[in-house]
């Protein structure tokens, strides 16, 4: 029976760690001591999006868009809302820049200018129960291909949507499947990655999260074009909510015989196993990945033999990401014509970006491939918080670079990108405003795949090493001009000679900054200085004794206790404790504290003095 | 459930070495795993105790180590980093009065480091056990440790 109202509130990651679930809990005890429990629909959805605003809730039909909500908007919500038709405006989504409140959800620019497909479902749908999934069209798309099309008919389909890989490296996803046909072998697997270890990026999670079925499908969907009878879908530990409604939904595919021997009576068999992996990004390369199935270590092997060839246990194996799989039924139900006619002339269909950093709107966006980065940024994202202003964005986590904002009308797509430098990645976006310190995000970047190499090839394990070395000298206001070329050569070289995806591409954030944000690494080698006030020893923090009025507040965040002073008198920062954390910037009310000259320029500048004065 | 059960629960298959190996883990309440448990993974599987003891050390959720009754993965990913992560990360350590990688004298808590824990939306993220809390500050976590020393 159709309910009056439907209100799915999000149990995404983000909003179960924003409390969604006590917020669901109250609605479940308020609902029911109003006796509303048989007019009222109340689900739990996958993540909706805007996770920087959960909990977030929407009500249907009139699709009020709820954010930041607590256990004590619970009562007025029902009150007002529910019963007496009124959204409860003190909670409705208020658009940053017009804090014009919007009742409607497709009016919040947030969503306007998306296009859902990945995503259509998730935030729509209670990812625990199939039969919202079927209601929504799902495993129509495997019905149709297991009964009416040959292998080779849904191979020539995926080939014509023109679909790549959403996994980082892009390949066509229907020639994966034709060279996994093509290969000899009477078993064969299909594998989903979703070990989804790139920094800054958390679609896959989401999408299993949120709509796990889809992802079912698609390697269903897979395995039938292929040949394969079994897979796998590989999960990181991290996501254990993942894990679970992955696990929920492969037991109801199996007892509707969705899964299993014979499905659909078309003679075709299949079945999928989860397993998890143990906190090893490396792993999310293909071929460590299938070692770490086997239950080896997470080691690459080079290739060639490509796991299409020569897969797990030897046999052939198809492997594709999540968010690639996740899309495969729409391109069956809608036909390849309709994802083609999406997106760019090389790059098909829609992307889903996870949006981080100093951007007003964090969270899951959905966009066709070729929007420019001013538009998701600004247009989608809502533009980059407290006034400051924008410096660039980092795509492709460890692999990737770095876009300016000169390139901001770039279209996202995986040839403009890699034009740039930067590359299209998983699909994160992690947001950088004027406080960054470029070379500083470089060291972090690179101390991510320093610490994340496996170790078995010298350029990537020594190598990399090397370049953090240096990178560390520079920020410490120790590096010389030479440094820099060396760095380049050492990339290039690490590029060239590295095993695996890894290290080719881990001196990649190093290179990008450097070709774009040249002169940054010049003030911290040439001036000591580092223009952003972040690399901490060419700063300090300062209390301006004119300004300070001794309230403490300095004193009492710091983490370290480097901040000396009693009430109502000026305070002072021991330079030699603090961390340069930046908390007493934030809590001082007066902002009293600002950023001077590090140890390092002082010291020269005194020697200078010393050398002006002995002269 | 004690070692044998859950030696019983999976079929001699080196590939399943890694879920045995969460399992027996997890059953510990200290969250690690002893030589007894290397070597009965080992002799289950019939794999020499090199190699699972390789495998135990290559990746970084097993610990040969006892940790604490909760383990805290902080995140330390780039959009974490970015949005006061780091200062976060100091006052956890103040308040556990350890480092990262390191256990509370009482064995209560276990601080490590996450590379990237996906809720990048709300950074700077923590998880501990299997929770996920977002939006942290330094007030936050304080009142996050503190509500976790009172559940038990
Ligand atoms: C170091 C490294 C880490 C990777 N991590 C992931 C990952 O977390 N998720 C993913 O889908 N692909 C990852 N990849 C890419 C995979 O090797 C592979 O190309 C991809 O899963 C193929 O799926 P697709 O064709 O659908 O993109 C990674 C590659 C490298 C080199
Ligand atoms: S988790 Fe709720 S909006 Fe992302």
């Amino acid at each position: 029976m159709k309910k009056r109202l439907d209100v799915l509130i999000c149990g995404g990651g983000a909003c179960l760690s924003s409390h969604s679930q006590d917020v669901k809990n109250k609605f479940i005890e308020v609902l029911k001591a109003k006796g509303l429990t048989d007019e009222i629909n109340l689900v739990e959805t996958g993540c909706m999006g805007p996770c920087e605003m959960g909990p977030v809730m929407v009500v249907y039909p009139d699709g009020s868009f709820y954010v930041q909500l607590t256990e004590n908007d619970v009562e007025p919500i029902v009150e007002e809302h529910f019963l007496k038709g009124r959204p409860y405006q003190k909670k409705l989504w208020a658009a940053p820049e017009a804090r014009k409140i919007v009742e409607e959800k497709r009016q919040v620019p947030f969503f306007e200018k998306q296009q859902k497909v990945v995503l259509a479902l998730c935030g729509k749908i209670d990812p625990e129960s199939v039969d919202e999934y079927i209601a929504n069209r799902g495993y129509e798309a495997l019905g149709k291909v297991v009964t009416e099309m040959t292998p080779e008919a849904v191979i020539e389909e995926m080939l014509k949507s023109g679909q790549r890989g959403r996994g980082g490296a892009g390949f066509p996803t229907g020639l994966k499947w034709k060279f996994g046909k093509a290969s000899e072998g009477k078993q064969k697997y299909i594998v989903c990655n979703a070990d989804e270890g790139d920094p800054g990026a958390f679609m896959d999670r989401a999408v299993l999260e949120g709509d796990p079925h889809s992802v079912i499908e698609g390697m269903a969907i897979a395995a039938y074009s292929i040949g394969a009878d079994k897979g796998f879908v590989y999960c990181r530990a991290e996501y254990p909510l993942a894990i679970k409604r992955l696990e929920a939904a492969l037991k109801q595919a199996r007892a509707m015989g969705l899964l299993g021997k014979n499905i659909f009576e078309s003679g075709f068999s299949f079945d999928i196993e989860v397993r998890m992996g143990a906190g090893a990004f490396v792993c999310g390369e293909e071929t460590a990945l299938m070692a770490s199935i086997e239950g080896k270590r997470g080691q690459p092997r080079p290739k060639p033999p490509f796991p299409a060839q020569k897969g797990l246990w030897g046999h052939p194996t198809v492997i594709n990401n999540v968010e690639t799989l996740a899309a495969i039924r729409h391109i069956i139900l809608n036909g390849a014509d309709w994802y083609a006619s999406i997106g760019t002339e090389k790059s098909k269909g829609t992307k889903v970006f996870a949006l981080s950093g100093k951007v007003v709107n964090t969270g899951l966006v959905e966009v066709p491939m070729g929007i420019t980065l001013r538009e998701l940024l600004y247009d989608i994202g809502g533009g980059i918080p407290n006034g400051k202003k924008f410096k660039a964005v980092q795509t492709g986590g460890p692999s990737g670079g770095c876009i300016p904002a000169a390139h901001m009308d770039t279209p996202l797509d995986y040839e403009s990108l890699t034009k740039l430098g930067a590359i299209m990645g998983s699909g994160g976006v992690i947001v950088l405003d004027e406080d960054t310190c470029m070379v500083n995000v470089a060291k972090f970047f690179l101390e991510f795949s320093v610490e994340e190499s496996c170790g078995q090839c010298a350029p990537c394990r020594i190598g990399l090493k090397q370049m953090h070395d240096l990178l560390e000298k520079i920020c410490e206001g120790k590096g010389k001009m030479e440094d820099l070329d060396l760095l380049e050569s050492l990339a290039h070289t690490i590029k060239a000679t590295s095993l695996c995806g890894l290290g080719q591409t881990a001196p990649n954030p190093v290179l990008s900054t450097m070709k774009y944000f040249r002169d940054e690494y010049e003030a911290h080698i040439k001036e000591q200085r580092c223009p952003a006030g972040v690399c901490k020893d060419l700063i300090s923090y300062v209390v301006d004794e004119s300004k300070c009025i001794g309230c403490t507040a300095c004193a009492r965040t710091c983490p370290v206790s480097a901040i000396s002073g009693a009430p109502k008198q000026k305070h002072r920062i021991d330079p030699s404790i603090c961390t340069r954390c930046g908390s007493c910037i934030v809590k001082c009310p007066v902002k009293a504290i600002y950023i001077g000259p590090g140890a390092v320029k002082r010291e020269v500048e005194s020697k200078k003095l010393h050398l002006e004065k002995t002269l | 459930m004690d070692r044998d059960a859950i030696l019983r629960k999976y079929p001699p298959q080196s590939e399943n070495l890694l879920a045995l190996l969460h399992d027996l883990q997890d059953a510990r309440e200290l969250h690690y795993l002893t030589e007894e448990d290397l070597r009965a993974a080992a002799d289950h599987f019939h794999l020499p105790l090199s190699f699972v003891h390789g495998v135990a050390t290559f990746y970084t959720m097993y610990s040969l180590q006892p940790r604490g009754r909760h383990v805290i993965r902080f995140c330390q990913s780039p959009a974490c980093h970015l949005m006061g992560g780091v200062s976060v990360g100091k006052t956890l350590q103040k308040l556990l009065g350890v480092d990262f990688g390191e256990t509370t004298p009482d064995h209560e808590f276990t601080l490590e480091m996450s590379s990237c824990l996906g809720v990048c939306g709300v950074a700077p993220a923590m998880m501990v056990d299997d929770r996920v809390y977002g939006n942290l500050d330094e007030e936050k976590v304080a009142s996050i440790l503190e509500s976790i020393r009172r559940e038990k």
